[in-house]
């Protein structure tokens, strides 16, 4: 057998081996997820398909989203409470 | 009926988006009032509402970064977060977190892990519950003897009070600590925050459990600062956790959004009540909420000695976890809503 041949089928094996034992065990961190684009359509679908082609713009614009909604939903919510009537500013109870 | 069920874009399951939001209200009430990511009661509502375990844990993380920013904007309106001390904090979180986290795979390589730490998580968790009804009846203790002896009652008694032992260590560097009102060496946060951190790395939680009884404890924040402070660090560390479990490609932001419309409006509603509620309410509530998931480990561990009642076991923890959320959100709304009318009703008194 060509030497060539022997590396080609020695690193064909090597990688197959450490992708079985990776997804045997380690805890399933490895194991690939696909999403299934078919039945979605517009922002979904657009959702789903970032997450197929690129786990880090899909993380990064997750970390980003994150904390907007919270702030937002948080602006929201004070505006209520303020409108309700409640003074967000100080707390009266001073004990341990 | 089908409008209320949404297909989630990643996991590919259909959810019935109601029960995301009535999830995300309760843990995001307790998780306010508490001080604390509540992944442990999220987690069996997911699995409830037919989430697949892989991204239940992941969701979880996303939607408790987005509502422990919101509580923790509420606490620090209020003044109850200590920014210096939640960064000070920071340090030992993160190095304690990491050398549990791979202390853990250690033992996991040692195919010694499983049950142990669960048998860990429970001894610490009746450590937790003891410390926090121990103190409340030796604060009672105190008022008892004070009023037997016709003297006034301290309103900031404390019972148990290990930080005033450790705050006599005077290594420096020292740290004023203004919102907390300590000074101590920058030593004992530092410390503190490592043990926790390595406790939660090795126990695979969050760690607001540990480390809000550790600030009130050990450190001496008065309860109130330590739900606010704990709270900064949980939103911290969920951020990175999100980062870390969504680059796995193990969160399903969907779900993580709809459970933060309701999170945002709980987490409102837990972390206002803290504003009628005296801290040492809060700390019995708190150990409520510790012997409710001590009960829910034990049940889950149960099943390994005996493994015909692994069913039953399961149903009852489940049960026992969702009816805790449901009684302790009801209870801190209920308290908040009677303390804003009152409050609205003196404002409208005074005008």
């Amino acid at each position: 057998m060509p030497v060539v041949k022997r590396l080609a089928l020695t690193l064909t094996t090597l990688c197959l081996t450490a992708k079985t034992a990776l997804a045997a065990g380690g805890g399933g961190e490895y194991i690939v997820i696909v999403a299934d684009t078919r039945k979605l359509t517009g922002l979904m679908a657009w959702w789903a398909n970032l997450y197929n082609e690129s786990h880090l713009y899909f993380t990064l614009l997750t970390v980003v989203l994150i904390p907007v909604i919270g702030v937002i939903f948080g602006v929201l919510a004070d505006y209520i409470m303020h409108f309700i009537g409640i003074d967000l500013s100080s707390r009266d109870l001073a004990e341990h | 009926m089908d409008w209320l069920f949404v297909l989630m874009p990643i996991a590919g399951v259909k959810i019935f988006w109601p029960g995301l939001i009535i999830l995300g209200i309760g843990v995001g009430v307790i998780g306010g009032f508490f001080g604390m990511g509540g992944a442990w009661m999220v987690t069996p509502g997911l699995n409830i509402l037919g989430f697949p375990m892989a991204f239940a844990i992941g969701t979880d993380i996303a939607h408790m970064a987005g509502k422990s920013l919101i509580s923790t904007m509420r606490h620090g309106k209020f003044g109850n977060v200590d920014y210096k001390l939640g960064m000070i904090m920071l340090i030992g979180t993160v190095v304690g977190f990491e050398i549990g986290a791979q202390m853990i795979m250690f033992l996991e390589r040692m195919g010694i892990v499983g049950p142990v730490v669960r048998w860990m998580y429970l001894v610490l968790l009746a450590l937790i519950a003891w410390m926090v009804f121990a103190d409340v009846a030796k604060k009672r203790r105190k008022e008892r003897e004070a009023i037997a002896a016709g003297k006034e009652v301290d309103k900031l008694s404390t019972g148990i009070e290990w930080h005033k032992t450790l705050h006599k260590i005077k290594i420096p560097p020292m740290v004023t600590l203004h919102t907390a009102g300590i000074t101590c060496t920058a030593w004992l946060p530092i410390m503190v925050s490592f043990f926790t951190g390595w406790l939660a790395g090795i126990l695979g939680i969050g760690g607001g459990l540990i480390r809000m009884p550790a600030l009130i404890y050990l450190i001496g924040c008065p309860t109130h600062v330590a739900v606010g402070t704990d709270l900064f660090e949980v939103m911290i560390s969920g951020l990175y956790g999100a980062a870390s479990y969504t680059f796995k490609g193990r969160t399903e932001l969907v779900a993580a959004i709809i459970m933060l419309i309701g999170a945002a409006m709980g987490a409102q509603v837990g972390s206002v009540a803290t504003k009628y509620i005296k801290g040492y309410g809060i700390r019995i509530a708190f150990g409520l909420a510790v012997v409710g998931c001590f009960i829910s480990v034990l049940l889950k561990l149960i099943p390994n000695y005996i493994p015909g009642l692994y069913a039953i076991c399961d149903a009852i923890a489940t049960v026992l976890i969702l009816g805790l959320v449901a009684a302790m959100s009801i209870y801190i709304t209920v308290k908040m809503v009677q303390g804003a009318a009152k409050e609205v009703a003196m404002k409208k008194g005074k005008v």
